[in-house]
């Protein structure tokens, strides 16, 4: 049975006015904040650790230990709200920012206080102008109102929440490089290990890098309790989640459901949710958590929201994000739009992204144009190799025989961003071999086709 | 073109100012310099550098990183039309093919009339409302070819855009390009708490013992 619709983080969207101040504090809006203050920030802190909060910016990281990382005796700290919310099918937190700021602002200052922070800045992505306006409003109501800024409801808690944004970079959502971009310089990412963030950040001072939706869960769990917030969802993974589901699925939408419980089945077909595949079509093939997910196929359906067995099965739930794909899609086609991203958005510091990532795109390109050779199908899978050495990870195949290898890939790169390209060529070429095999061949593959060939190019 | 107008270079300092190293601010002052001009200019990219203490080179390495900036004029219009994966999926390069088309330039480029200039742009973060487009940065949800044939004859007539843009500004038109967010933060200066400099900040006073 699927698990009844809890609504944490959205419980104000209903509302059409639910960005002002105004209807914040008229439903609950601040106390946290108030409930906070009475508090000692080792106690929130506690309080936060104890709910397990994962970060649910991709990495799935508790929240409450990634605090505790700061090295004791160093300051100032600061907070980096990451808001730079770019991969491909994520759409959350940009809904967060532009419908319950103040929800953000609120999860901001519960930070400050239990972390020892001593200054925030909110990073929103560049494209998104209204969540900037929609932000930039709040935080001018909350400083006019007392809630941010010096002596905070009278209190000795003392913070500045400064908004910034970027200027279109995929890359800048990497903790590392939205340090680099947030100091005014090229956002490429810094070598890490050994010093992470939370010990050497931003001016090389510890710093926490929060995702916007984890923050956007503080104020709730402050107010109400962690025995409460750990109701909902599974015992490893409590709370809920924002998935955004996209593509050819009946109603697209982005739902918030219990973390760790429901299940990709139940998302994708219950009625309540995304109701099914689009046309009565077959289910083909999912992205289970973003562009950089290893894709997932209908064996995969019944393995629930939940980042531990879902990196199990050879993918990750990454930040939410589910695309799917009806059996009208050309696997090869979709591969290569995939890693045409990657490709773009390699900020070129490391050779093996930088070099593989166009590559694969030009392999890709040139089967998909009909001018492949038999000897691409290995050479994407070489390509691949040398940015994600070993087996990469990838979904089982029953009817094949073939074990799921689990997440996570192996990196010559600093950072994720090469060993991404790699998921959708290992998963597709896994998966979809015959259709690679058919291009190259030139011959026709059966795929139905749905959408016309454009009549002008 | 120019460096800021005095106006401009006011808000400047004010971004400046909440941060605890000027160069923090330099992607906020080029978006403040695109807002003016409609693109970076030299001219512009100089003055940041006198005001954040870099050099002009290190003000063009930072702005060559980032692809809404523009160093050369572009449309009044910026149409950019998501082709990433879920728009894909839902007809998102036909959407781009019929532009193309309807406008007579290839993505990338600006009509010779100076009003639209297209791109071909990675996840814009409105999957499940695809295909998508934005213009100068306003959202446009589930835009079919005859959707955008309106939109461009409603802004190639000066009209607001009768298919509901996410965002317009107070005329309800769609802001000219470089216009991001249509309100600036603002602190007040008897609500500050100030900047942390990192190299001289205290433990913050509300972590000690009372």
């Amino acid at each position: 049975m699927t698990a009844p619709i809890v609504q944490l983080v959205t419980s104000r969207f209903q509302y059409p006015d639910s960005f002002t101040l105004a209807r914040f504090e008229a439903t609950g809006g601040y106390q946290g904040l108030r409930k906070a203050l009475t508090m000692t920030p080792t106690a929130v802190h506690d309080e936060v650790k104890a709910a397990t909060l994962l970060g649910r910016g991709g990495a799935g990281f508790p929240a409450g230990v990634k605090w505790g990382f700061t090295p004791p005796g160093v300051w100032p700290r600061y907070l980096v709200v990451n808001g730079d919310e770019s991969e491909p099918g994520t759409y959350k937190d940009r809904l967060l920012m532009e419908r319950d700021p103040h929800q953000l602002i609120e999860g901001c200052l519960l930070a400050c206080y239990a972390a020892g922070l001593s200054q925030c800045f909110l990073y929103i992505r560049g494209e998104m102008a209204l969540a900037q306006t929609r932000v930039a409003a709040a935080l001018n109501e909350a400083y006019a109102a007392g809630y941010v800024g010096r002596n905070i409801l009278g209190s000795n808690f003392s913070v500045d929440i400064v908004l910034h944004w970027g200027a279109g970079a995929y890359i800048v959502g990497e903790e590392t490089a939205l340090i680099e971009s947030l100091e005014g310089n090229r956002g490429m990412p810094r070598l890490k290990p050994p010093f992470f963030p939370a010990a050497i950040g931003l001016y090389g001072k510890p710093t926490i890098v929060n995702n916007v939706e984890t923050l956007s869960n503080l104020g709730g769990i402050i107010v109400r309790g962690s025995e409460d917030y750990k109701q909902y969802g599974s015992e490893t993974s409590p709370g809920t989640r924002m998935f955004a589901v996209s593509g050819h699925v009946c109603r697209p939408g982005v739902y918030e459901v219990q973390h760790g419980v429901t299940t990709f089945r139940e998302l994708l077909y219950d009625d309540q949710f995304c109701g099914g595949i689009r046309d009565g079509n077959q289910l083909k093939a999912f992205i289970p958590g973003g562009g950089s997910s290893p894709w997932f196929f209908e064996e995969q359906l019944d393995l629930p929201l939940e980042a531990r067995p879902v990196g199990g099965a050879g993918s990750m739930l990454g930040s939410g994000a589910i695309v799917v794909m009806d059996d009208t899609t050309d696997a090869v086609k979709a591969c290569l739009r995939v890693v045409r991203f990657y490709a773009r958005e390699s900020c070129g510091k490391c050779t093996p992204c930088r070099e593989g990532t166009s590559w694969l795109e030009t392999i890709l390109q040139r089967i998909l144009d009909g001018h492949g050779r038999p000897s691409d199908i290995d050479m994407l899978l070489d390509v691949g190799d040398n940015i994600s050495p070993g087996p990469y990870p990838a979904a089982s195949w029953e009817a094949e025989g073939l074990a799921a290898v689990p997440f996570p890939p192996k990196q010559t790169t600093i950072c994720p961003l090469g060993p991404s390209a790699v998921a959708p060529v290992v998963s597709a070429i896994r998966r979809f071999r015959p259709e690679f095999e058919a291009k190259i061949r030139r011959r026709a593959i059966g795929i139905p086709v749905r959408v016309e060939e454009p009549t002008h190019v | 073109m120019s460096r800021l107008t005095p106006q401009n270079e006011a808000i400047a300092l004010e971004i400046i100012s909440r941060y605890p190293r000027k160069k923090s601010a330099l992607i906020p002052l080029l978006h403040l310099a695109q807002e003016q001009d409609g693109y970076v200019s030299d001219d512009a990219m100089v003055h940041l550098a006198e005001l954040v203490d870099v050099t002009p080179a290190e003000v063009i390495g930072t702005c060559s990183f980032y692809e809404m900036f523009k160093r050369e004029p572009v449309g009044k219009y910026l149409v950019n039309i998501c082709t990433n994966i879920a728009c894909q999926l839902l007809g998102a390069e036909e959407l781009l093919h019929h532009a193309e088309h309807a406008l007579g330039i290839k993505a990338g480029n600006t009509t010779p009339d100076g009003l639209f200039t297209i791109e071909d742009v990675e996840c814009i973060a409105a999957c499940t409302e695809a295909p998508c487009l934005t213009v100068n940065y306003r959202y446009f949800y589930k835009v079919d070819e005859t959707d955008l044939d309106v939109i461009i004859e409603d802004l190639r007539n000066g009209r607001q855009p009768s298919r509901k843009a996410a965002e317009t500004g107070p005329d309800g038109h769609i802001p000219p390009h470089g216009t991001l967010a249509l309100q600036r933060q603002h602190i007040p200066a008897d609500r500050a708490a100030g900047n942390a400099d990192p190299d001289s900040a205290p433990a913050p006073a509300w972590l000690e013992q009372p």
